[in-house]
């Protein structure tokens, strides 16, 4: 055999050389055809014609661009906002009309707080107000290093960090972690901040239904047999559960135990923001950890803002200094803005001892929500939703009327009618085109510890009045 | 560390800029626009790299002499760097490898014991760099203050008693540090004085909270007037104010521009308008820094093309531009960009975050220093955290622009309205520009100043703080420039970048300088090119002729023993700048 195959190839080689010259240029020929044609793109391309400039400046000449922006209308329902004269704290003036305010986020009223007010006019006095610098350059201050380590110390978490502006907390704080390829899960009534994190980490985002563990459980059990099947991908994929203590748009609480269940059960991290339950939730104010008694280590961050509850502005993340010590260097709102003014954080630091003095408020707080609840309850062609503890409460209607521009008109005029009456109340805004999920319209009822029985009962009549004449 | 121009590896989208210390050509004009323009200053066989647009031509876009430059780097000094960059490496890896085999104690915070079989939150590689070279001269950020930051300032002694890993503040306080750091270019970060007095005001009146949003119940009079004001100031029609600089940004581009919408940006522009030109999603394009040759080219193919793939026209084509660059101390080629951005029908988002109150006869910012009419620019962004010494920031243009702002902005709808003292802050400081309170600052006069003020002085007392600025920059460039050190950018910017080279330089300059009870800013790798490291100067209304050349005799010293002396340029730059104001004659020398 071997020699047999020898002998093909001698004759191959001797047969070359017989071959006459005319023969071999033939075959030179068209294997040179033949790999050309393997090469060459099976079909033509148009930009091949090149364009002469004068054609270019035809085309240049001829585009027009859309404007900048597109003209809003004049009525259109959020370009003109109500002017609230004076501080917007228990008793409001909106366009010049006093009302009962049902609408700030100001939780525990600190906002007109003497104290606080002292200490950040102390502040002042020490150090004017803008600080010049991002915290990197000079923007440091006693202050903001006090004012870490006592929200470490009040979550009992080992570090906390703060930002100078409360969207870009947890907005911030998601790309610092997740990058592309990384996959996150997220509630699907997450509040727009999130929304904007997640979207700026470039992460794949897989949205479970509002509040239900089967259906994450469902996705992250499709996520474990993706992860067997590949699992070099599996090893350097970062996976995360996003979700709210107290859901904005909802007034619902996440179950806790249950996600951190499934935490260690998938090997998933929870991202956890708390703007709405911290200083609200758990007999101390930690916020959903506390109400839930689940060890808070094992959240591995809590995202808070200190606009609501503690009254301030900005807002901070924490837990183990493993994970928050990163943001540091990588948290963008962190690195490249200025930090916050320090009379704002020395607010901040005020109004957490009033908190650790004082932890009744919070029960306070939670007996006035659950009393306005049980009184909205039954309201006609209205249903509240969220938990009964929930501060800030959604109205929805009962029926649509068909579509979301006429059940908002309803609703505003809602509003209306009750500020005429001097109860302010809001609509809850969103961004509709921009919103994954937009929630339902709805009036926003905000809970304060210092709302008395009268204004409650003054707020829940104008309401149930408002609804019965209106809506029929 | 902090602050920059996003040139991390991690952004994708901006793309480094030097290779093997080489400058691409920074400067240039578009040809087709101004063929009579005239390049002056080549000089052959220079290092200087400067151009000069000379005053004199007729229907030149300047009206100024606009002088910017950049020394190349030596080669020298680049060589080095490159190998101690390549030592810090091998040391990181060598002790890595100890820390590895507990050979050497890891002071790195631990995943928890029960995550230990997580996915790893970090890659390793991505921490290699923070964790063996950044920590070496961590000391020398993150300096906490204990006062105003404003010509001087207290800073907190800390020391370390694990190579920076830990800090402990010892307790004692490092007194009258001249700051040479924060971006009080107006010196209005201060505790007493009319700001601080109406700030206080206005905190006792309505709490330092506002608990709810622009669109919900968070519209107060104050913002409404504010907002007013800055549109005054600014000579638009229309303004609007946002709580935080960064968020502007980032909050606002995605409400401009969309899908099929084409962003311009320069290549050294700020974190927050990458963040933002990310998350529009539109498609984003680089072009060279302050080059107008590469965006003209830019502007053409993306007309001419369309679309990639589909070929649609564009729906509209923004140009996105900062006024000073905070890390270059360069000044956007404005009136080229708008003769451009009119040619090609394109719009322009001028983001004056250095710019507005630092610069222009009358602190209106860039457009102002140019003589330009802010019409032209369609957006006009800024923030209150630099010049007015508070915090935020604002857009500002025509009425339909702030219109769809005010009914579109994510700010608008989600985020907390600005705090109300710091409101009144910037209303007040921006009311003493205008001179609308006819307050100046008092014995901050040079004491040298021989010769009577100018005439034009007069009638300009409102802008004291703007021309004291103007002084110092052009005062505090020039000296550095004469001592043999590399600056770079704009001869009129306050912030004045002095190139270091080698990260070890970093921490010499910075800790040698605190020493000498200076406080400035070292800047590295990832905010800057890699072998680009510098110190940055930001200069202030605040300092007096004193402070400045006191800061400037010990920056010396410090130059000559960290060696930092590199220009190999022999000559001054001998621009014959056309001033009026003859003030900058004598103390120039």
């Amino acid at each position: 055999m071997a020699s047999g195959q020898q002998w093909v190839l001698v004759e191959m080689v001797q047969a070359f050389y017989e071959a006459p010259a005319y023969h071999l240029i033939l075959e030179g020929i068209l294997i040179l055809w033949i790999i050309r044609l393997l090469f060459s793109k099976t079909y033509k391309l148009h930009d091949t014609f090149k364009l002469t400039e004068k054609e270019k400046e035809d085309l240049i000449e001829e585009w027009q661009p859309e404007p900048l922006v597109p003209l809003v209308s004049k009525d259109h329902p959020s370009l003109n906002y109500d002017v609230v004269t004076g501080p917007p704290t228990h008793k409001i003036i909106i366009n010049g009309k006093e009302c009962i305010n049902f609408a700030s986020f100001n939780f525990l009223g600190l906002l007109d707080n003497e104290r606080v007010k002292q200490k950040a006019l102390a502040s002042l006095k020490k150090y004017g107000v803008g600080t010049c610098g991002p915290r990197g350059f000079y923007g440091t201050f006693d202050v903001h290093l006090e004012l870490e380590s006592r929200l470490a110390n009040f979550m009992k978490t080992e570090e906390a960090i703060i930002y100078s502006y409360g969207f870009a907390t947890i907005a911030s704080a998601i790309p610092a972690y997740a990058k592309r390829g990384d996959i996150i899960f997220v509630d699907e009534a997450a509040c727009f901040a999130i929304q904007k994190g997640l979207q700026a980490s470039r992460s794949f985002i897989k949205y479970f239904k509002h509040n239900d563990m089967e259906d994450l459980e469902r996705m992250l059990k499709e996520q474990e047999l993706e992860d067997h099947k590949n699992p070099r991908k599996a090893r350097v994929t970062r996976k995360f559960i996003v979700v709210e203590g107290l859901y904005i748009n909802t007034a619902d609480i996440c179950p806790l135990p249950q996600l951190v269940k499934m935490k260690y059960r998938y090997k998933v991290r929870i991202f956890l923001e708390e703007s709405m339950s911290f200083g609200v939730l758990g007999e101390h104010g930690r916020g959903v950890t506390e109400h839930f008694g689940v060890n808070i280590d094992d959240i591995d961050l809590i995202s808070a803002n200190m606009e609501n509850a503690l009254a301030s502005i900005g807002g901070f993340c924490c837990g183990r200094s493993f994970v928050i010590d990163h943001q540091r260097l990588s948290g963008q709102g962190y690195c490249f803005s200025a930090s916050l003014p320090p009379m704002l954080a020395a607010a901040a630091i005020e109004a957490l001892n009033i908190m650790e003095e004082d932890p009744d408020i919070f029960t306070v707080l939670r007996e006035k929500c659950k009393h306005v609840y049980k009184a909205l309850q039954g309201t006609p062609g209205l249903k509240i939703v969220g938990v009964p503890c929930a501060p800030a409460l959604h109205l929805q209607l009962e029926r649509s009327s068909g579509s979301r521009e006429s059940d908002m008109r309803l609703l505003r005029s809602i509003v209306e009618y009750c500020m005429d009456r001097g109860v302010a109340l809001t609509l809850a805004r969103y961004l509709e085109k921009e919103e994954r999920f937009l929630p339902s319209p709805s009036l926003r009822v905000v809970v304060t510890i210092e709302h008395t029985e009268e204004d409650i009962q003054k707020a829940v009549s104008c309401v149930q009045e408002a609804a019965s004449s209106l809506l029929k | 560390m902090t602050e920059s121009p996003s040139t991390k590896p991690a952004n994708g989208d901006v793309c480094q800029r030097v290779k093997n210390g080489l400058k691409p050509e920074r400067n240039g004009l578009a040809k087709s626009l101004y063929r009579c323009h005239e390049k002056k200053s080549k000089h052959h066989g220079q290092p200087e790299e400067e151009e000069v647009n000379a005053t004199s031509h007729h229907g030149l876009p300047y009206s100024r002499p606009f002088v910017e430059s950049y020394e190349q780097t030596p080669m020298l000094p680049a060589v080095f760097t490159y190998m101690s960059y390549g030592i810090l490496t091998i040391f990181g890896y060598l002790r890595d490898f100890l820390r590895y085999w507990k050979i050497e104690r890891c002071n790195i915070a631990g995943e928890k014991e029960e995550q230990r079989d997580f996915v790893p939150l970090y890659q390793d590689f991505e921490n290699f760099y923070t964790r063996n070279i950044y920590i070496r001269i961590r000391d020398n950020w993150n300096r906490p203050l204990c006062g105003v930051p404003g010509a001087t300032m207290d800073l907190l002694e800390r020391t370390s008693p694990d190579y920076n890993w830990t800090f402990v503040q010892s307790g004692r306080v490092l007194q009258d540090v001249i700051n040479l750091g924060s971006y009080n270019y107006l010196g209005f970060a201060e505790n007493k004085g009319s700001c601080a007095d109406a700030a206080a005001e206005i905190t006792k009146k309505y709490g330092v909270g506002v608990a709810s949003t622009r669109q919900e119940l968070g519209n107060l009079d104050r913002h409404e007037e504010l907002e007013k004001l800055v549109a005054r100031f600014l000579g638009v029609e229309s303004a609007m104010s946002f709580g935080m600089g960064f968020a502007t940004n980032s909050m606002n581009i995605p409400a401009l521009s969309g899908k099929g919408c084409l962003l311009l940006s320069d290549e050294l522009n700020h974190a927050s308008l990458v963040l933002g030109a990310r998350l529009s999603g539109s498609t984003i394009r680089v072009f060279k820094h302050n080059n107008m040759q590469s965006l003209e080219k830019l502007l053409r193919e993306a007309i001419v093309h369309g679309q990639p793939r589909t070929r649609r026209p564009w729906k509209k084509i923004l140009i996105v531009v900062e006024g000073i660059y905070s890390m270059e101390g360069s000044i956007v080629r404005l009136p080229e960009m708008i003769a451009l951005k009119k040619r090609y029908k394109a719009y322009l988002y001028l983001d004056e975050a250095h710019s507005i109150g630092a610069l222009g006869p009358r602190g209106r910012g860039v457009v102002d220093y140019f003589g330009l009419d802010p019409c032209d620019v369609d957006v006009m962004m800024g923030t209150f955290t630099k010049s007015f010494g508070a915090a935020g920031g604002y857009i500002a243009g025509k009425r339909e622009l702030i219109e769809y702002l005010r009914s579109h902005s994510h700010s608008a709808v989600y985020a907390s309205s600005m705090s109300p003292p710091v409101v009144e802050q910037i209303i007040t400081s921006m009311k003493c520009i205008m001179g609308e309170d006819g307050t100046t600052i008092e014995g901050k006069h040079y004491r040298e100043v021989k010769t009577p003020p100018p005439p034009r002085a007069a009638p300009l007392r409102c802008c004291d703080r703007v021309h004291q600025l103007a002084k110092n920059a052009v005062y505090f460039r020039r000296k550095l420039q004469k001592m043999g050190f590399i600056i770079y950018g704009n001869e009129d910017s306050p912030v004045v970048p002095m190139m270091l080279y080698m990260p070890a330089k970093i921490a010499a300059f910075s800790r040698e300088m605190l020493k000498r009870n200076i406080g400035v800013v070292g800047v590295g790798f990832p905010a800057t090119p890699i072998i680009e490291s510098r110190a940055r100067f930001c200069i202030s209304a605040a300092h007096t002729k004193d402070v400045l050349d006191r800061a400037l005799s010990v920056i010396s010293e410090v130059g000559d023993l960290v060696n930092l002396k590199y220009s190999r340029q022999k000559t001054q730059p001998s621009v014959a700048r056309s001033f009026d104001d003859n003030v900058f004659e004598d103390i120039d020398d």
